[in-house]
């Protein structure tokens, strides 16, 4: 899932500035999960918001809404009323939904409640970490399911380096050595051959650095009458 | 040991009911009003019924408590607080069980993580985070309940009326007296 975390109080603030209405738009779906936007922070938000501005002496009307996706049209259509009435839109959607959200109601002022921060899952309740950074060529299946791109600091193909030190990374005592820990999983696997494979400079052209990526399938696609 | 009565889930206020249903008629509360009013929210097994007992030994305590009962604190969530404080409440007290004897394992201490983060939040706003406590007591400790009562009641009136209270009629008549250039006595 996408990982988020919601911004500063002061931050948020500072980019509803002096609009009246607000409307605070949580997302039911990743932000949910990893507790940052849904609609139970959304009414965390929208209630210090209210106090927050009763406090500093100003007069705001703050409502709040939850979607059950903000990435989609469909779920963003429902909530059309409410958008367009409100003088500011607070998106705690992933940047995903922010975008969505501005994109769907061209006329919205809409902010970011989030920063999102990765893909990852919750590794103990209240912890998250990084698994996939969307490279778009995997290649867990030579790596025994561990993702060298998104756990290695360095992103290496064919580690460790030499900052791997008692199965942890030289960035941090905290990060736990990608490379380690794909040696001994293939280790346990009996596959240990797969590492006297050389892995060839990545063509990154999938990842960010080919530009902004966009997938078509056109098994799926509507025909022309039928979108119109 | 007979096992304690567990309360129907059924009979649960369910946490988006309970501003309507338990809390919010004697919210709302105003400038200038003298009363303080402290929302205590209490666990059915101990300071629900340590209340209780107070009560039956005729302790006295101060009036300005609201108690609303949880199947456990570990129920108790941020936004029933935050509620609570948007709605006026100068004060927040959360009663749990002895820590290590909640009925659930550790609900009182998930219930005593969030009175923590609720008074982060509250800091960040610029509300003063000590309006919100938590206190631990078990069922036979009826003196407890109405000594923390007390004691909340006094920390409350030191830090004086909550400033989300809501303007008294009083004083919005006056602003709209000063407007019109009315007596605002005139407006009541």
């Amino acid at each position: 899932m996408i990982v988020a975390e919601q911004k500063p109080l002061e931050e948020i603030k500072g980019l509803l500035g002096e609009a009246g209405r607000i409307l605070i738009v949580g997302c039911g779906t990743c932000v949910t999960v990893c507790f940052a936007g849904g609609e139970k922070e959304a009414g965390i938000l929208g209630s210090l918001l209210r106090m927050s501005t009763r406090l500093d002496g100003a007069s705001k009307e703050v409502t709040e809404v939850t979607v059950q996706r903000q990435c989609e049209w469909e779920y963003l259509d429902a909530i059309h009323d409410r958008v367009t009435e409100a003088d500011r839109v607070l998106s705690l959607g992933c940047g995903v939904g922010v975008q969505a959200l501005a994109e769907r109601y061209p006329n919205a002022i809409v902010v970011p409640g989030l920063d999102t921060k990765f893909m990852g899952l919750p590794v103990e309740q209240g912890v998250w970490a990084e698994r996939c950074a969307a490279c778009g060529a995997c290649i867990l299946g030579l790596t025994g399911g561990i993702c060298p791109i998104a756990r290695c600091s360095k992103q290496l193909l064919n580690g460790p380096c030499g900052g791997s030190a008692k199965g942890k990374c030289e960035v941090s005592p905290e990060i736990d050595c990608a490379w380690q820990l794909i040696y001994d999983k293939l280790k346990a696997q009996g596959r240990l051959h797969l590492l006297m494979e050389i892995t060839p400079p990545k063509d990154w052209r999938t990842s960010r650095d080919g530009g902004p990526r966009r997938i078509v399938r056109e098994d799926l696609r509507l025909p022309v009458a039928e979108k119109a | 040991m007979t096992r304690q009565e567990i309360p129907n889930p059924k009979d649960q206020i369910p946490s988006s009911a309970i501003p309507e249903a338990a809390v919010a008629p004697s919210w709302d509360l105003e400038v200038g009003s003298g009363d303080f009013h402290i929302v205590a929210f209490c666990c059915h097994y101990c300071a629900y019924a340590a209340a209780d007992l107070a009560g039956s030994l005729r302790l006295q305590y101060p009036p300005s408590v609201r108690v609303v009962k949880l199947p456990c604190t570990g129920k108790l969530d941020v936004l029933m607080i935050l509620d609570a404080f948007e709605h006026g409440a100068d004060g927040v007290m959360v009663a749990g069980c002895m820590e290590g004897d909640c009925h659930y394992q550790i609900g009182n201490l998930n219930a005593r993580r969030r009175v923590h983060h609720v008074q982060t939040l509250l800091k960040e706003i610029g509300l003063e985070p000590d309006r919100v406590r938590m206190f631990n007591m078990s069922s036979a400790m009826g003196q407890k309940w109405a000594e923390a009562v007390a004691e909340m009641d006094a920390h409350v009136q030191a830090l004086g009326p909550s400033p989300l209270r809501k303007p008294s009629p009083q004083r919005r008549n006056a602003r709209r007296g000063d407007r019109d250039a009315a007596p605002a006595v005139a407006r009541i």
